[in-house]
């Protein structure tokens, strides 16, 4: 099969590690996929005012651009990518009037009735791929790993677009358990890392992350493994501040959990790309024995 | 082989509103002629008249239809009952910036042009370039950090800057374009190598005894040695060289 993939404008900055490793899982095993040309920002956030339609404007065009190519499915990899364009893409098949109030504003675009199918690299593991298939592909098993998988809000909330039950979901877990990693389940997976509220809000949003690191770590995790770049900088990239705040606090290495699979079925060094991540994470792989498979220096 | 201007007899007269107001203008005229036509006398928003340099931009709109439609004046022909009028100018922001300091990060055009983030994707900028540019397009990829694409999808841009007129962000978009075109020239191109050979040439002097030769000729001779030059026969193949060496 052939699917469309929508990247996201911070995978091609700030989160290269996300998708240079998901695509390389991809290609491992053997599903073809074609990234969607003239694509724009997704919108970044899901806009809660009821009558804030212009803010749908992105994410519907981005819907409209894969109908264009022909694909049914479209695949993403962050978790706010995957979250804007399904509901955006819910309201455009539930919401007449609305649908058709940004059907005639984009009146240089064909009408859009929510026809396409938004999925995320999770579910799209399960639902095409499956556990089992997977587990066959594995080359390194990710043995002797306790992996903490954080799910935070936009993959779960709200009910509608969740790729899972939106309270006590197991597919991520299941997905790392595949991978060979034994999985720690911990209280605060679904809670928000802090989100947006970094920018306006650092203190309040650098309390909630170090308190789910915290809670991640008294549940014995080793690592965590996490989907969603803002959540990568507030829980993985701001350690260093949490460290320096509190006398007994502990690091905790962060991945995305594409750069373990892709290590798990063996891709290239250079595609896992944990050179983009922090030492901390390159300590763990190396106590892991897996730093060679894993690592190339540049 | 003098020029000769071909004279319309009779063109049929149309009429055309300019601000507003109503005027009868030969249906064969340009908008710009048009408004010449018209009384009105250009002293600026009118550049090269060969639709490259920008100055001319026109919106308009036919009568019956929402519509805003663009186009440069000195190349678009009016139709009847058109409404329109001139956008010689348009007061968007335009960073200042020191082109030595930069290395060509995204980051730096997000630095200079932070309302680049305001952008909504409601591609009305695209809908209006009277040059086709998918400017939506562009705003998308440097959004992303894409100065390259930025660079060539941007590349037809005439700096009219009706783009940033219909803009509900107010972004600048083609000052933003020009900033990356730069930034893509100067940091992400290869620098041509036969570039740095004729910056030598020149600085050790290899043409230097020419020209003084050519300065010291008065019009006539230089016309007589124009006229003169070597030039590549049209059978010249490959393999062809001047006589002269010098230019080599």
């Amino acid at each position: 099969m052939k699917i469309s993939y929508y990247p996201g404008c911070t995978l091609k900055t700030k989160a290269k590690n996300l998708e240079s490793s998901a695509l390389a899982c991809l290609d491992l095993l053997g599903i073809e996929y074609a990234e969607l040309p003239r694509w724009n920002c997704c919108g970044a956030v899901y806009s809660l005012s009821d009558d804030d339609l212009i803010h749908l404007i992105a994410p519907v065009r981005d819907l409209i651009r894969v109908q264009e190519q022909g694909f049914d499915t479209v695949l993403t990899l962050c978790s706010m990518c995957y979250n804007t364009l399904a509901r955006a893409n819910e309201l455009m098949k539930n919401d007449e009037v609305k649908r058709g109030t940004i059907n005639d504003f984009m009146d240089e675009e064909p009408d859009y009735k929510g026809a396409v199918k938004v999925v995320h690299f999770l579910d799209f593991m399960r639902d095409e791929i499956g556990w089992d298939k997977l587990r066959d592909k594995v080359k390194n098993p990710l043995k002797g790993m306790k992996l903490a998988p954080y799910y935070g809000c936009t993959l779960l909330r709200p009910g509608d677009v969740s790729i899972d039950k939106s309270s006590n979901p197991g597919i991520f877990e299941d997905c790392m358990k595949a991978l060979g990693a034994e999985v720690v389940r911990f209280p605060m997976a679904n809670e928000c890392c802090g989100s947006y509220q970094v920018l306006g809000n650092p203190e309040a949003a650098l309390k909630v992350s170090h308190e789910i690191i915290t809670d991640a770590i008294s549940n014995g995790a080793e690592a965590m493994v996490l989907t969603c770049p803002l959540c990568d900088y507030n829980l993985g990239h701001r350690q260093e501040e949490m460290l320096s705040r509190s006398e007994n606090a502990k690091g905790l290495p962060v991945f995305y959990f594409t750069q373990l699979m892709a290590l798990a079925l063996g891709a290239e060094p250079a595609d896992c790309n944990f050179i983009l991540n922090r030492k901390i994470s390159l300590e763990f792989l190396k106590s892991k024995n897996l730093l060679e498979k894993a690592y190339a220096q540049k | 082989m003098s020029d000769t201007i071909p004279v319309v007899i009779k063109a049929k007269l149309i009429p055309i509103y300019i601000m507003g107001k109503k005027y009868e203008v030969p249906e064969t005229l340009t908008i710009m002629k048009a408004i010449e036509y018209a009384g009105y006398k250009f002293i600026r928003g009118c550049g090269c008249r060969g639709g490259v340099c920008g100055a001319c931009s026109t919106v308009y709109r036919k009568p019956g239809s929402y519509k805003i439609m663009s186009g440069l004046a000195c190349q678009t022909v009016v139709e009847p009952e058109m409404y329109l009028t001139q956008i010689p100018f348009y007061p968007a922001l335009r960073s200042i910036y020191d082109f030595e300091e930069l290395t060509g990060k995204p980051e730096e055009i997000f630095e200079s042009y932070p309302e680049l983030f305001r952008c909504v994707a409601c591609n009305a900028c695209t809908k209006v370039c009277p040059m086709d540019v998918e400017v939506m397009d562009y705003i998308a990829a440097l959004k992303r950090g894409d100065i390259k694409a930025a660079a060539e999808i941007s590349f037809d841009c005439i700096q009219c800057g009706l783009c940033a007129s219909r803009c509900m962000g107010e972004l600048p978009q083609y000052h933003i374009a020009q900033m990356a075109r730069r930034i893509n020239g100067r940091y992400l191109t290869p620098a041509a190598e036969h570039l740095k050979t004729m910056v030598a040439n020149i600085e050790t002097g290899r043409y230097a005894e020419e020209m003084i030769r050519l300065k010291a000729m008065n019009t006539a001779k230089l016309k007589e040695a124009y006229q003169a030059r070597e030039m590549e026969p049209a059978t010249g193949g490959e393999d062809w060289t001047p006589k002269e060496k010098i230019g080599l």
